[in-house]
């Protein structure tokens, strides 16, 4: 009796995880290993195969296309995280300073685009996006049409006729205003959970010393939450550089001269193609470049924890 | 001049104002105001969204949101291959048109609430599935001690930095190769069992008290029944934040349904209305009627779930 429970107990843990260690090896590890040996063939659709080196790799790195993902998906990192984080982290500390029912009502407001999801956020801004008769052109002239009247040097016609989608040099931009209002109340829900953590004895023994908001904000706010602030940069930076759906659903596809393709855009069109091969290739490179950037980012936010 | 910038030059001269007479109602002020402005750009898609839908679309672009309430009930008719659809001009009338049937290429018909109870479907299945597997590996984590937990946990962690995505190329070959092609299979199964759900679940199982595992098993229990009757209904909260998180994950995937599936009947609303693009280019209020259904279960399910969503959430990044 003793030993049959005891024994259930200690082969429990297994089985409870068996499912795990099963679809792993099919699913993760199988594949890791699978990609290895397929990053050196060439194919052709799932049945011909051919050995050829590196040739993958070097094909995909000096693929110009692959060469303007790579620009895209960092531009696009860089905002969200020198445009879009202080935002959210902006939004938070306006949010952290009441508490009422406002509060709750702003922070479902701002999180809400979250709750669509990125592929309907693009069909539905492929619309507001559109010349004329789009809601953010219309917006934008009403509110900033002034800007572009012939006193200030413009063209008179204001913002009606702007094509973001369809002009190479406007589609970037696009991008990342459709998700800034994506996911600045994303980041904003983690920092506002890190601000009711940071202990207001500290934030009072301050404003007794003399220190002024900014003061504050430097020297207690940010080292309180330096842990989440690294744990987002790093996500964010992460979610960038997964950056797909939204582009190809916005620009149906990768926008007039590549000028929205990201380096996940360009591995699914290689996919489609059937050239695994050079697909696992590029899954290779942008597990080293996430690898590479995430190893950055948290070493250099513990230099600046250390300070 | 028009009324947005009135409404603009109002807000500052207000606080101007204020500053002069009580500098602390100005900042409390002009935190609100920055609130309600932000709040409003957030929602105001939606609005639009939801007028878009149901304008007919004969005056689709004739007004930014709704037409003037003494022309809604004006009667329009759109005369499309054939098909005459008449409607009031604010109505139903893309609604109408989203759920007309329409031919495949297989030469059957199909209508758009499939592709809904195609999405409902995956949606459900994949989040109870994940829910059951995650659930108890993350209780095998948070209360066992066995030989290799060590290494087992150092693997799970380490399987994170590797982005799921960089392993397309080799999961579509497995997934064609176990014939998987054209069926839900590959969009359930691989995610069933994610390093992310167990440790969500380890975190929040590992606060139930260890007594009354003991307890259970002094009375006799079995270790599948302690997970099921004793622990489960104690982390209800992690439960709620789990499944919504699963289901939108799910229920907003494009990537996967894109490749995987091919028969037009098994299709997901993401991809669906996705083609819907290219097809009523000119009329966007179907698709768009179509984005606005989509989005309403997982509306739904959030403000139900709200709180406990937003503690699942941080619950990895902020609490040590």
């Amino acid at each position: 009796m003793i030993s049959a429970y005891n024994r259930n107990q200690r082969l429990a843990p297994y089985v409870f995880l068996a499912p795990y260690f099963l679809l792993t090896s099919v699913f993760f590890l199988y594949p890791l290993a699978y990609a290895t040996v397929l990053a050196f063939h060439q194919t052709n659709g799932p049945l011909s195969w051919k050995f050829v080196g590196t040739k993958n790799f070097s094909f995909v790195l000096s693929d110009p296309s692959f060469g303007k993902a790579v620009v895209n998906t960092v531009i696009y990192s860089l905002f969200s995280i020198f445009l879009q984080l202080p935002l959210s982290l902006g939004l938070a500390m306006m949010l952290n300073a009441r508490s009422d029912k406002l509060k709750s009502f702003f922070r479902l407001a701002i999180f809400a685009p979250n709750l669509v999801g990125p592929v309907f956020v693009g069909i539905l801004f492929g619309v507001l996006f559109a010349p004329n008769i789009g809601l953010f052109n219309q917006l934008m002239h009403l509110t900033f049409g002034w800007l572009t009247s012939t006193n200030l040097g413009g063209n008179g016609e204001g913002f009606l006729q702007y094509q973001w989608l369809t002009n190479p040099r406007l589609v970037m931009p696009a991008l990342i205003i459709v998700s800034l209002w994506l996911y600045v109340g994303f980041n904003m829900i983690y920092f506002l959970a890190a601000l009711q953590g940071v202990d207001q004895s500290l934030v009072e023994a301050a404003k007794i010393d003399g220190a002024g908001p900014f003061d504050i904000f430097r020297a207690v706010t940010v080292p309180a939450i330096m842990p989440v602030i690294t744990f987002v940069v790093v996500t964010a930076t992460i979610g960038s550089f997964n950056l797909f759906e939204l582009p190809y659903t916005l620009l149906q596809g990768f926008g007039p001269e590549n000028s929205g393709i990201t380096i996940i855009g360009y591995l699914f069109n290689w996919v489609q193609t059937g050239d695994l091969g050079t697909a696992a290739a590029i899954g290779w490179i942008l597990t080293l470049m996430i690898l590479v950037i995430s190893l950055i980012q948290i070493r250099l936010s513990g230099a600046a924890r250390k300070d | 001049m028009n009324a947005i910038h009135f409404f603009f030059i109002a807000l500052i001269a207000v606080f101007v104002t204020l500053y002069f007479v009580r500098r602390k109602f100005a900042w409390t002020y002009a935190r609100l105001a920055m609130l309600s402005v932000v709040g409003a750009v957030m929602l105001l898609p939606f609005i639009w969204l939801v007028c878009a839908a149901f304008k007919h679309p004969n005056v689709l672009n004739d007004s930014m949101f709704l037409p003037p309430l003494s022309e809604w009930s004006k009667q329009y008719t759109l005369e499309v291959e054939g098909k005459t659809f008449t409607g009031s001009a604010v109505g139903f009338t893309n609604f109408q048109r989203l759920f007309e049937n329409r031919k495949t290429v297989g030469g059957g018909t199909i209508n758009f609430g499939r592709y809904i109870l195609n999405s409902v479907f995956i949606a459900t299945t994949g989040t109870f599935t994940s829910l059951f597997f995650c659930s108890l590996g993350g209780y095998a984590l948070a209360k066992y001690k066995f030989p290799g937990k060590g290494y087992v946990m150092f693997f799970m962690l380490a399987s994170l930095t590797i982005p799921g995505v960089a392993l397309l190329a080799p999961s579509f070959k497995i997934i064609y190769s176990l014939g998987w092609m054209d069926t839900y299979l590959p969009l359930l199964v691989p995610g069933a069992a994610s390093v992310f759900g167990m440790f969500l679940f380890r975190q929040a199982i590992a606060g139930v008290p260890d007594d009354i595992i003991e307890a259970g098993r002094i009375d006799g229990c079995g270790e599948f029944r302690i997970y099921m009757q004793l622990v489960m209904p104690l982390v209800r909260p992690m439960i709620g934040a789990f499944c919504l998180v699963t289901f939108l994950g799910s229920w907003n995937s494009f990537l996967g349904p894109n490749i995987f599936l091919q028969t037009q009947s098994k299709l997901t609303l993401p991809v669906i209305l996705n083609q819907y693009i290219g097809e009523y280019s000119n009329q966007y209020g179907v698709f768009l009627a179509g984005t606005l259904l989509a989005i309403i279960p997982p509306a739904i399910l959030f403000l139900a779930l709200q709180r406990e969503f937003i503690a699942g959430l941080t619950a990895g990044a902020v609490k040590q």
